[in-house]
């Protein structure tokens, strides 16, 4: 089976500052993926790459077999590469309706059927338990459903990779059993890869981590591999614990 | 008069130009610098220097020189107490917000426009200058008057560069430039410095405007061209660059003078914003600024 | 009755309203209304950009004096009737917004604000330069003659205040439904959304460079259509359109009446427009009007009219 996203010798700097260094990394379709690290492990810099909402200095990107590398954020993701942003950035003047109709009137062929439309955003915000929220400003919609808000944004888009950033960040602890359900029915529509800080999620989520630190790959494989490394213990789990 | 003293004359009035658009401009580009906003109504500040200047230099009477000296220090100072009246009356008001700005300096520029015109009418006015000496070159005769202005432009420039890079006043307006929240916290009154800068900002326009009184009249309706020009200088010149304006407005001073000449004066403005245009377009740190990382 | 016609019916209304003003209003009003609902129509193209796309141009007034000399240089140069002659502006001005678009649109906030005030600048310059073919300062006049339309129905006479009225409404409805029509329409959404918020916009798929492109490019055909909707109703065609001052008074009209609102440019024009109209009956000092109403409208009024009614007590205004 052909990796979904490929990267080969990734890098990013910043004036002196390698955030990623020559990152190899491959991700098979229908897999949960989670990308850890230490703050400032170039977790985000390297998704964004990968959505192209910032350019690469070195390196190629790879998407189902295409190379991806030169094109632009909005064109990745029409080829089915959703980003939810890890600072909630819905758009708060706007109903929750219309925030998700955005992503849903791109990818209808007829953007003017208005039936198609409400169906479409209506099974995307029932997904996430929205539903009954539509007609409201999205800025008024608790913290919580703000962060449920972009999921259903990145859902409706109809993705083949959903690229979660820090998704239960400030979230409750019911709030995150909700999303770990949720995350899981994602997933068995497309490939999930995961930027999380809590453990916990990441271990219950998770086919395979992939551990970032100082910009580059420390270590990969399935959550028990990874608990038990301990190169990865020193660097993140909280040293000899 | 041949092609190569004609060149000479063109090259002089554009030097004068220059002159008067380097104080002008820098006025400009201090306020953007510093406040991060642009004061559409550059352009009526000069307009107001320069009819303040025929309005004292006719109260003061006597001889040209005295009433010219007496405009040459009351006026801007008139001019800068309006600018900083409006910087705390509106702008601190809008919170600086630079598109804000641009709406309520437009407000500014209408109103001043239209009580220039009001209360000093529509005529054109000169101010008579300090002294009436004619340099007798080979070619044709010169005013001495105009090489003056080159001459007290060049040293309010070494001026203006000393106090900023060579004062506390300096400094505090650096620190202001480079951060803002910063520089609050430094217990640097960020208030008082922008009314301070605004104002400066104005009386080097006014400045500027009383030194070519004396050649192109008092108009209500003078201050377009200053403003255009000075955009020009600015944007090309870089913001923030010193350096950047004064060699901005040589070039765009210079340029103006032998194509307004030569061609046509409308023709020089439209190069000129064409440039600006361009420039703003396909180099935004201007031809002399280092690109922002 | 549903949201959406409510939202028609109310649009029809005022578009109603203002057929009956025709057989209502005196003569000096009536002709002042025809101009008024031109201006109100340059001033909808400028709400397109302005209001829902986020964009501030200073520069409007080349894609009006587009609309304007395209139409009148065609008849007074080409021998053009008057519906070519429209068709033509039209073109004008959706050349030049294409063409202004793909350079200024490169720059944002500040910067783009200053490119559109310069490229405005240069077109009026070019007009004032390129004075044989253009008249200069001076304008052109176009003759009676030169604005009527033959038809097999007879002749439209552009110079009879009824019909000139009539016509003027008939271009503004037409762009009022159509502005309805786009801010309801995804498109419109879309706009909306690269105002409040681009590079999310841009991560829902969205080319954000195509999408304010096509708002320019509308808005100033938009523009041309009411720039040359005023050079065939009244007859004179002037480099003064072209100044600054025309690139003002449409900001000044959307931000009085309500920016991203439907209604607001014309009740902005409206109310602009006679309150200079009754100020210059007291003081030629109608500037310092302009300028204090801009100064209060930024410091105390940045909703506008129409603006605050929908942020108050009616949400569902469009």
């Amino acid at each position: 089976m052909n990796a979904l996203l490929e990267t080969r010798g990734l890098s990013r700097d910043f004036g002196g500052l390698r955030a990623v260094d020559r990152v190899d990394f491959s991700l098979m379709p229908g897999e949960i993926r989670a990308l850890i690290g230490p703050n400032g492990a170039g977790k985000t810099t390297f998704v964004s790459l990968v959505c192209g909402r910032i350019e690469p200095s070195a390196g190629t990107i790879v998407f189902d077999g295409e190379d991806i590398t030169a094109l632009p954020a909005h064109r990745r993701v029409r080829l089915g590469i959703a980003y939810t942003f890890q600072i909630t950035s819905v758009f708060s003047n706007l109903s929750v309706f219309d925030n998700v109709a955005l992503a849903v009137q791109r990818t209808l062929a007829d953007g003017r059927s208005q039936g198609r439309l409400r169906a479409g955003v209506i099974e995307a915000l029932e997904r996430v338990g929205l539903a009954d929220r539509a007609s409201l400003p999205a800025g008024q919609l608790a913290y919580g459903h703000q962060r449920l808000l972009e999921v259903a944004m990145g859902l409706a888009l109809r993705p083949r990779l959903m690229v979660l950033d820090e998704p239960t960040q400030g979230l409750g602890d019911s709030e995150i059993e909700n999303f770990i359900a949720l995350a899981r029915e994602i997933a068995a529509s497309a490939t999930v890869l995961l930027i999380e800080h809590n453990m916990d999620v990441v271990m219950q989520l998770a086919h395979r981590i992939t551990v970032l630190e100082a910009g580059r790959v420390l270590a990969e494989g399935t959550p028990e591999a990874i608990r038990a490394d301990e190169a990865v213990q020193r660097a993140y789990l909280g040293g000899g614990a | 008069m041949g092609f190569g003293p004609h060149l000479l004359l063109a090259v002089l009035e554009g030097l004068v130009t220059s002159a008067v658009l380097a104080l002008t401009a820098l006025g400009l580009s201090l306020v953007f610098g510093v406040m991060r906003v642009v004061n559409v109504a550059h352009g009526e500040l000069f307009m107001l220097g320069a009819v303040l200047a025929w309005a004292v230099a006719t109260a003061v009477g006597g001889s040209p020189a005295l009433g010219f000296v007496a405009a040459l220090v009351i006026a801007p100072l008139i001019v800068g107490a309006v600018a900083a009246l409006a910087e705390q009356l509106v702008l601190r008001r809008v919170d600086y917000d630079p598109e804000a700005t641009i709406v309520a300096t437009i407000g500014l520029l209408y109103i001043l426009q239209q009580l220039a015109l009001t209360f000093y009418g529509a005529d054109a006015r000169p101010v008579p200058p300090p002294f009436n000496i004619r340099l007798a070159l080979p070619w044709f005769g010169y005013s001495a008057y105009k090489l003056s202005i080159i001459a007290t432009s060049t040293v309010l420039l070494l001026l203006s560069w000393l106090v900023l890079t060579h004062t506390r006043a300096g400094l505090i307006m650096r620190a202001t430039q480079y951060d803002r929240e910063t520089a609050q916290a430094f217990g640097i009154p960020v208030g008082r410095v922008y009314a301070a800068v605004f104002a400066i900002g104005a009386m080097l326009a006014a400045v500027a405007a009383v030194l070519i009184v004396p050649i192109s009249q008092a108009h209500y309706l003078m201050g377009q061209d200053p403003l255009l020009l000075s955009f020009a200088v600015v944007i090309i010149g870089g913001l923030g660059s010193l350096r950047g304006t004064v060699v901005a407005a040589l070039l765009i001073g210079i340029s103006d003078g032998v194509i307004s000449m030569f061609f046509s004066p409308t023709l020089a403005k439209l190069i000129a914003t064409l440039a600006v245009a361009m420039v703003l377009v396909f180099r935004p740190q201007g031809l002399f600024g280092k690109a922002a990382r | 009755m549903n949201g959406s016609a409510r939202l028609w019916l109310l649009h029809a209304a005022v578009v109603a309203l203002l057929v009956a003003l025709n057989f209502l209003l005196p003569a000096y009003h009536h002709g002042l209304m025809a101009r008024i609902l031109v201006l109100a129509t340059f001033a909808m193209g400028y709400n397109l950009t302005f209001g829902y796309g986020g964009l501030l141009s200073l520069g409007h007034a080349m894609f009006f004096a587009a609309g304007l000399y395209g139409a009148g240089l065609g008849i007074q140069h080409l021998g053009l009737g008057v519906p070519a002659a429209f068709l033509a502006g039209l073109a004008c001005g959706a050349a030049l917004a294409l063409l202004a678009g793909l350079l200024a649109l490169r720059t944002t906030g500040v910067a783009f604000m200053i490119v559109t005030l310069m490229f405005s600048q240069a077109f009026h310059l070019a007009i004032l330069y390129f004075s044989a073919f253009t008249g200069g300062d001076q304008g052109l006049v176009l003759r009676p003659q030169q604005r009527r339309i033959e038809t097999a129905l007879g002749t439209l006479d552009l110079t009879d205040p009824t019909t000139r009225y009539l016509t003027a409404l008939a271009l503004f409805a037409v762009v009022l439904f159509a502005m309805l029509a786009i801010v309801r329409s995804g498109f419109g959404r879309v706009l909306v959304a690269i105002r409040e918020n681009e590079e999310r916009a841009r991560m829902l798929g969205y080319d954000t460079f195509a999408s304010r492109l096509a708002a320019l490019v509308t808005s100033g055909t938009i523009c041309a259509a009411a720039g040359a909707a005023y050079g065939l109703l009244f007859g004179y065609v002037g480099a003064n359109f072209a100044s600054v001052q025309y690139s003002i008074l449409p900001l000044l009209w959307v931000l009085l009446g309500g920016a991203a609102t439907t209604l607001g440019p014309l009740f902005g024009t409206v109310f602009m427009y006679y309150l200079i109209d009754i100020a210059s009956g007291y003081t030629s000092a109608y500037m310092l009007a302009v300028g204090v109403i801009l100064i209060l409208l930024v410091l105390f009024f940045r909703k506008g009219l129409l603006g605050t009614l929908r942020e108050r007590w009616l949400r569902w205004l469009p």
